[in-house]
Order: C-alpha cells, then structure tokens, then sequence
C-alpha cells in the first residue's frame, strides 16, 4: 500500500479554485508535494495561504480542481464521496485546531467514535479506546465530558481519537493554536512520540515556528505555491 | 450491516443528547405536534363515539324490516297484515308467546335540550315487544311502561340530555300527556337516546291508524337471517328492505361519521403544516447549531445515509414526545365527556360519548411520526450536503 519509493502522499499539479460570486480565487496553483512515509512534516505559511485547503485536499475532505492527489497508492481525488468517507475512516486521523470533540460525548466516547466505523466488537473497541486513552496519558480522564477538561486534555483527547483506529497518516491542522505554551509542547512531543516510536506519517499545518521546529521537514507555502525556504 | 446500523443508533443517541442544549426550539416543536395531535384525537374521538353508540349494537341474531326503498324508519311503512307476514316467517325465534317481533313507530318529537336550552327533536318510538327482541335492555331506573296507558320510559343517554325525563316527570306530546315511568340502558344503537312507549298508543296518538314503520325480529341463530332474508324478499305479497340491525346503524350513522372524521382530519391536517414547520424550524437550527460537530462526524468518515437517517431520528423522537403528551392529554380531557348531536339521517338527537380509542391514538402516533419525519427529512439532508471543509472552519 505504498507509493513508490516510500512516498506515502503525492500531489501532483494540483490546482484549488473557489469562487466569491464573479471572482474567482486560485488557492492552489500548480503545486506538488511528495511526503514520504514516516516524515513529520509541517507546512507553514501566513494566514490564507492554503495551508488547510492543501490538508483538506490530502484528507480527502475537499478535491482539486485540477491535478492528482495520491495516498498509499490510491487517486483519492477521483473517488465517489461515500468511497472517500470509508477511505478517510481508515487511512486518516484528523487532530484539529478547536479539537471538535462532541461535547454531550465522553473523552472514552469521543475516542469510540471512529470505532464504529469498523467492524470491531464493544469488547475490542473498549480495548482500542483505552490502549489510545493510554498513549495519550489521559486513562483517568477517560469517562470526562470535554467541558470538564483543559485545553490540552481536550486536544489529548482528540489525538486519542484520531490514532485510535491506528490510521496511516495523521493531519494536524494548528493542533497546538489554541492552547498555552506548556500545553503546546506537550502535545508537540506527543506528535513527535507517534512519529517517532510508532512510525506515524504526520503533516501538521502551523504558523508557530516553535512548532515546526519539532517536525522533520518544514515546507512554505505562499500564494499557493510550495517552497523549501521560508519567504521572505 | 450491523455496522451500519451501530453508527445510526450512536449518531442518534448523540443527537438525542444534544436535544436539551436547543431546549427553548424543542419545546416550541413538540407541543406544536403535540397540539395537533390532541386536536386530531379530540375531534375523531367525536366520530369513534358517535359510531359506538350507533353501531355497538346490533347483535348479528336482530333484523330489521322496512319497506323496500326506504332509507330509514322515518320514510318507511308496514300494514298490519304485512307485519303478521314477517313475524311468521321462517327463522324468527319464538317463544311461548308467539314469535320474537316487535312491529313499530318512530315518530318526533320536541324537547329541551339541557345544555343549550333550545328545542331539539327526539325521537319517540312505540314498540310492540321491544324489550324482548333487544334482549339486552335493562330497566335502571323505575319501571317499564304498561301496555295501553300513556307512560313511556326515556334511554339513558335521552335522560341526561334532554330536560323533563326524569322518573315521574309529565310531558306533553300533541293532544296528550305522558308520563315517564322509568330510565332503561341498552337496546343497541342509538335507542339510548330515544325515548319508548307502547305502540297501540302512540298509534292514535300520532294519527298513524293501523300501520308501523318497522320490524325487529330476534333470529334462532345469527345464520337464520339468509334464510329470512329470503323468505321476505321473495314473497309476493311484500315489498320489504330486510337488513341486520347493526347495518342499518351504521347507515344510519355514516354521513354524520363522514362529516366528522372529515373536519377532524381537515383541522389536523392544517395544524400538522404548522406543526411540520416549527418542526423544520426547529430541526434546522438544530443542524445549523451543529454544522462543525456533523462536519467532524463526517470528516472522521461517518456517511452520508447515516447522518441524514440520524437526523430524521432525532426530529421522530422529539415528534413522539410530543405525540404522547398531545395523545395522553386528548385522552384524558376527551374520552369519556357526554354530549349529544343531531343525526341529520334521522333528524333526530343521538347521546354519544367521546371515545378515544386505541385505533385513533395508534393514527395519532402515525401523524406525529410523519410530521417528526418530514420535519427531519429536508434538514437532514443539508446536514449531510454541509461541504465538510467549509464546516470544520465555523
């Protein structure tokens, strides 16, 4: 399930159009990306650079308009929605800026949640939702409701739901934008914990260098165009 | 498929738990269906009473004889010497006596009615075995009435709706003065709302000579009744109708029934629109106050079928709840409450209570689940057409 080379995603040419009544707005234009497997990238850039669009496009949350999206081997972007919703199920774990956990749910609930999309029995889901509650250090808080949680729990708890189906790639949007430094770098290492001893592929859109000095590799984006270098 | 189906009911249970978060929306929409069901239960539970007084009744072993083409014992008309043909035919059931027939009249006449205080007409019947043909009616009050004196005895249902029929009471009818001897129950049908009195005296009374307008004949078996059907209607010497009791009252009753289950659906109908809206009103606010947790759900790789099945859900419930309120408050307010009404087949006031059975709370339930439906159905569609990027940013 791999593209060549290791190459876990691939876009190619992609070009991300949307449209403000007459004027149309090119998001993405002409860009490419390759991120191999087991990287932790983060992809930086000012406020309406494409950051999140480009991510959508990877997460399979919205389609170019032109150009090819290619995860673990698979065109993603020809894909009929209800194929791409199993597909996300499955290969993706989304960590979000607001952690958009259900708030009448528990964090174990929460964390449930993309369980049942499988085909797991209660008995293996519990298992699942406590080995992840686990890894993410939040076991006592598990029967918690997300308002009776801290910023960082709460993200905690969201990061427990996205690797609790144990998904090839993780796709941090701002994960760590909402929270206070101390709770930041905790969550930054936890990140750097999953890439590092579980192997996970992770690309992390941000706009805090201290953030992105945890990740592996640092791409720019500008005016919808990539480059290796911070612009100036 | 169970997979499936573990996502709707936890998608559900999760809707469902955010009900109390839009308290003030639900509320609003549940007692809108509320409301209507009520309405819908109250005014059917008039039809559902008015066919239980007319109908209940006819045990299947009575038959009625009216002459042929006529719609009703006010437009028919027998002659002594047709009414001794019928009580000799074959299947009537006998006694030492003789045969089990009642030959009688039906006549109208004005009384007060106690809730409003104006003239109604009710009707008078003489019967010449009346009691022994129904079988089932019971003196409740005083005594029956002795043939060829001016006494009647007045039904139950007439007793409480119309003034003047205590036990004891005098009433007068055209030339004459009456006296009510007694309050009697059953009799089947609408005869709880007649008053009786002895044919050979209600005959001269009414200048109706030697004729009646009806038989009723108490059968050996219920399965007799073909036999003397045919019996009647083969005989050339008699032009009759023959017809079980209980489907004549259900003729009898049948257009004010019409009438009645017709305003009461009309009336729901139009409160279910209104009831469909605030449901709609209610069901959108409540996906637009999601729109970032339904696009987490579907990011996360939940589909569309199960969102859009989830949110219908959700909307039946909240319909269900307040279904039960608006079903549990009609039974309370409606079942059992007494009135009377005119049938406008007979002309005459019939003593009916609302009934409010379980059929008509089973159609009421049906209403509110449509209305939760509907309601749900167009919302959840938009909840499962949100572009999901565009709804993780709000």
């Amino acid at each position: 399930m791999s593209t060549g080379n290791g190459v876990l995603v691939r876009v190619e040419d992609v070009h991300r159009t949307f449209w403000r009544g007459a004027e149309q707005i090119d998001v993405l234009s002409n860009l490419h990306l390759e991120v191999p497997r087991g990287e932790f990238l983060a992809l930086m850039g000012p406020s309406g650079s494409g950051k999140t669009t480009l991510l959508n496009l990877i997460g399979g949350l919205d389609r170019p308009t032109s150009g090819s999206v290619e995860v673990a081997g698979e065109r993603i972007d020809r894909m009929s929605n209800r194929r791409l919703a199993a597909w996300r199920a499955r290969h993706v774990g989304f960590i979000f800026q607001f952690y958009n956990l259900l708030p009448v749910l528990t964090a174990e609930r929460n964390v449930e949640l993309p369980l049942l999309l499988t085909h797991l029995s209660k008995s293996e889901r519990r298992r699942h939702v406590e080995t992840a509650l686990h890894v993410v250090g939040l076991t006592d808080r598990s029967g918690h409701f997300p308002r009776t949680l801290s910023g960082g729990e709460q993200q905690r708890t969201g990061i427990a739901r996205a690797i609790v189906t144990d998904p090839t790639l993780l796709l941090c949007d701002e994960p760590t934008g909402d929270l206070d430094r101390k709770s930041g770098d905790e969550i930054l290492g936890l990140l750097q914990a999953l890439n590092r001893e579980h192997g996970k592929t992770i690309i992390m859109v941000t706009h805090d260098p201290h953030a992105s000095a945890r990740a592996t590799r640092t791409v720019y984006l500008d005016k919808g165009r990539l480059s290796a270098e911070k612009p100036e | 498929m169970s997979n499936w189906l573990a996502q709707i009911w936890a998608l559900t249970v999760y809707n469902v738990r955010t009900i109390p978060q839009r308290k003030g929306a639900a509320v609003a929409a549940a007692v809108g269906i509320a409301g209507v069901v009520a309405v819908f239960v109250g005014v059917l539970s008039i039809a559902e009473g008015f066919r239980a007084a007319m109908a209940v009744t006819g045990p299947a072993d009575i038959a009625m004889v009216l002459r042929s083409g006529a719609d009703s014992e006010m437009t028919s008309g027998l002659g002594r010497e047709q009414v001794r043909l019928i009580a000799d035919a074959p299947g009537v059931a006998r006694t030492a006596e003789g045969p089990l027939t009642s030959a009688e009249l039906f006549v109208i006449i004005n009384l007060v009615k106690r809730s409003t205080g104006t003239d109604v007409n009710v009707p008078l019947r003489g019967v010449t075995q009346g009691i022994a043909v129904r079988g089932d009616v019971k003196i409740v009050e005083g005594r029956a009435f002795e043939p060829g004196r001016n006494e009647v005895i007045a039904g139950r249902g007439a007793a409480r709706e119309f003034a003047g029929l205590e036990v004891g009471s005098r009433m007068e009818v055209g030339q004459s003065e009456w006296t009510v001897v007694g309050i009697f129950a059953g009799g089947g049908g609408s005869a709880e709302s007649e008053i009786w009195t002895d044919a050979a005296v209600l005959q001269p009374a009414f200048h109706r000579g030697d004729s009646y307008q009806s038989v009723y004949a108490r059968l050996t078996t219920p399965e007799a009744f073909e036999q003397f059907k045919d019996s009647l209607t083969t005989n050339p010497q008699l032009q009759v109708k023959v017809l079980r009791q209980g489907e004549y009252l259900a003729e009898q009753s049948s257009m004010l029934i019409e009438f009645i289950s017709g305003i009461g659906v009309f009336v729901a109908t139009m409160m279910a629109l209104g009831a469909l809206f605030g449901a709609l009103n209610t069901m959108y606010s409540a996906v637009a106050a999601r729109a970032r947790e339904i696009a987490t759900l579907r990011a996360l790789g939940f589909g569309s079928a199960a969102i859009i099945l989830s949110v219908m859900l959700e909307s039946v419930v909240l319909a269900l709840l307040g279904g039960g309120v608006g079903a549990a408050a009609a039974y309370w307010a409606f079942n059992g409450f007494e009135a009377a009404t005119m049938n406008w087949q007979t002309f005459s006031q019939v003593a009916f209570a609302f009934a409010v059975t379980p059929p008509l709370l089973a159609a009421a339930i049906v209403w509110a689940v449509g209305i939760g439906v509907f309601g749900g159905l167009f919302p959840a569609i938009r909840a499962a057409r949100l572009p999901v990027a565009m709804a993780l940013r709000e």
